[in-house]
């Protein structure tokens, strides 16, 4: 998890995810964001994830981010 | 729609591209997003730089420029051309067609077919089919194929969705008959019902243009500042539908065309950005390099333009001698989807051409 949150921080350095129930919903993470998210956390955990697993609600939490990673062979 | 078509091939494909080309890197600024958030795109996407228009050129003077260059260069023979055909989202007017001031501008016969098609980035392979069809009724005559889009002046500068990707070009396609070319197959689908994905919501019948249209404001709240003249895309929405509709739209096509993914040499396929292209590789389980995916980072989107400027960059000289087996495939606004298989190769011009325009 903490790997994730340090991805978050580096993305979006303005914003405290730990304050947002929905990254999307609260304005924190925009489309584009999760293209850059996504990138990087492939890069991180040196997975591919499947392109019809980007959508918005896999990346509102952190807790859903690593089901995401986790579902396409990430070590969380 | 499904089917074969028999006896036809390009024999030339002439990529026109506008002279100014610029930077992501100088356009940061434009965006209301911080700029090192935006900057982090230019390697995901690919956004590095993109061909524009100069304000005073229209999609019509990209087609007559890329003409005037195949006829001086004695690449083709006015006598033998038989259609023309545009496709194009961007005319110069509403009308005469751009297919009307070629022929009338370029003192072809008044017996050739002129016709233009709206279409937006599945544009190539509309085009091809309509070519082919065109092609039962003309002799022995070729069809003159243009795909122009100049969407720049349709897109708001300060809309980082769209604006970093688009690219303004022109291709000049020469298709014509031939009894020994390979069968070519094809598939295309529509979803009316996802028609707002893509929409330019103003400037036509339903809501023309007026000074309330012009008025730039972040409409929906997603921090681009667009007005209702301006092309408008829901990105998730469109990277949604690509990864569902087309991975299955390839899989039909190379059943029905009676080929595997291993005896494709080349997946020439529209190119909205790179991380789009790099997902569909990955989804449809071919190698990257077989799809080329530098188009947006070198010319910007062309639009229904991609595909015959992704063969021109890519392929070029390679296919005046030799043979690949092609599997071609358009997706965009309609919702429309479309792939096309087909042997490419042996033509008389494969090149670029850069205009003063």
């Amino acid at each position: 998890m903490k790997r994730i949150r340090n991805i978050l921080l580096e993305l979006r350095p303005e914003f405290d995810f730990e304050e947002s129930t929905d990254f999307i919903d609260d304005g924190f993470l925009d489309s584009f964001d999760m293209v850059s998210l996504v990138s990087s956390l492939e890069e991180e955990f040196g997975i591919l994830i499947d392109a019809l697993d980007i959508v918005p609600e896999n990346f509102s939490s952190v807790e859903a981010i690593a089901v995401v990673v986790h579902k396409n062979g990430g070590e969380i | 729609m499904k089917t074969v078509f028999k006896r036809k091939k390009i024999s030339g494909i002439l990529g026109v591209l506008p002279q100014s080309e610029i930077l992501f890197e100088d356009e940061v600024g434009n965006y209301t997003f911080p700029e090192k958030q935006t900057l982090r795109l230019k390697k995901v996407m690919g956004y590095e730089k993109h061909c524009v228009v100069k304000e005073s050129t229209s999609s019509s003077d990209l087609c007559i420029a890329g003409l005037e260059y195949l006829l001086s260069k004695e690449m083709i023979v006015k006598g033998d051309i038989g259609a023309i055909v545009v496709i194009s989202a961007t005319p110069d007017y509403f009308m005469p067609n751009i297919s009307n001031i070629i022929q009338g501008k370029m003192e072809f016969s008044n017996s050739v077919f002129c016709i233009d098609i709206s279409q937006g980035c599945v544009g190539y392979l509309h085009g091809l089919a309509s070519a082919f069809m065109l092609l039962e009724h003309l002799d022995n005559k070729k069809v003159l194929l243009f795909n122009v889009d100049t969407l720049s002046k349709k897109v708001s500068k300060q809309d980082r969705n769209s604006y970093p990707l688009i690219g303004d070009a022109a291709t000049i396609t020469i298709v014509e008959n031939d009894h020994k070319a390979k069968d070519i197959h094809f598939c295309l689908y529509n979803d009316g019902g996802r028609r707002n994905a893509l929409i330019i919501p103003a400037g036509g019948s339903r809501l023309p243009c007026s000074p309330e249209t012009a008025i730039m404001s972040d409409l929906d709240n997603d921090g681009n500042l667009r007005s209702l003249d301006n092309l408008k895309m829901n990105g998730t929405d469109v990277f949604t539908f690509v990864q569902t509709e087309v991975p299955p739209l390839i899989e039909e096509i190379l059943v029905y065309s009676g080929y595997n993914k291993e005896e494709i040499d080349w997946y020439l396929f529209h190119q909205p950005n790179k991380f789009m292209l790099k997902k569909l590789a990955e989804k449809i389980g071919i190698p990257y390099e077989k799809m080329p995916m530098n188009i947006v980072e070198n010319y910007g989107n062309p639009s229904g333009a991609s595909i015959p400027i992704t063969t021109v960059h890519n392929l070029g000289d390679s296919l005046k001698d030799n043979k690949y087996n092609c599997c071609l495939s358009a997706f965009g606004s309609g919702l429309t989807w479309a792939a096309m298989t087909m042997e490419l190769g042996e033509m008389d011009f494969c090149e670029m051409f850069v205009s003063n325009l």
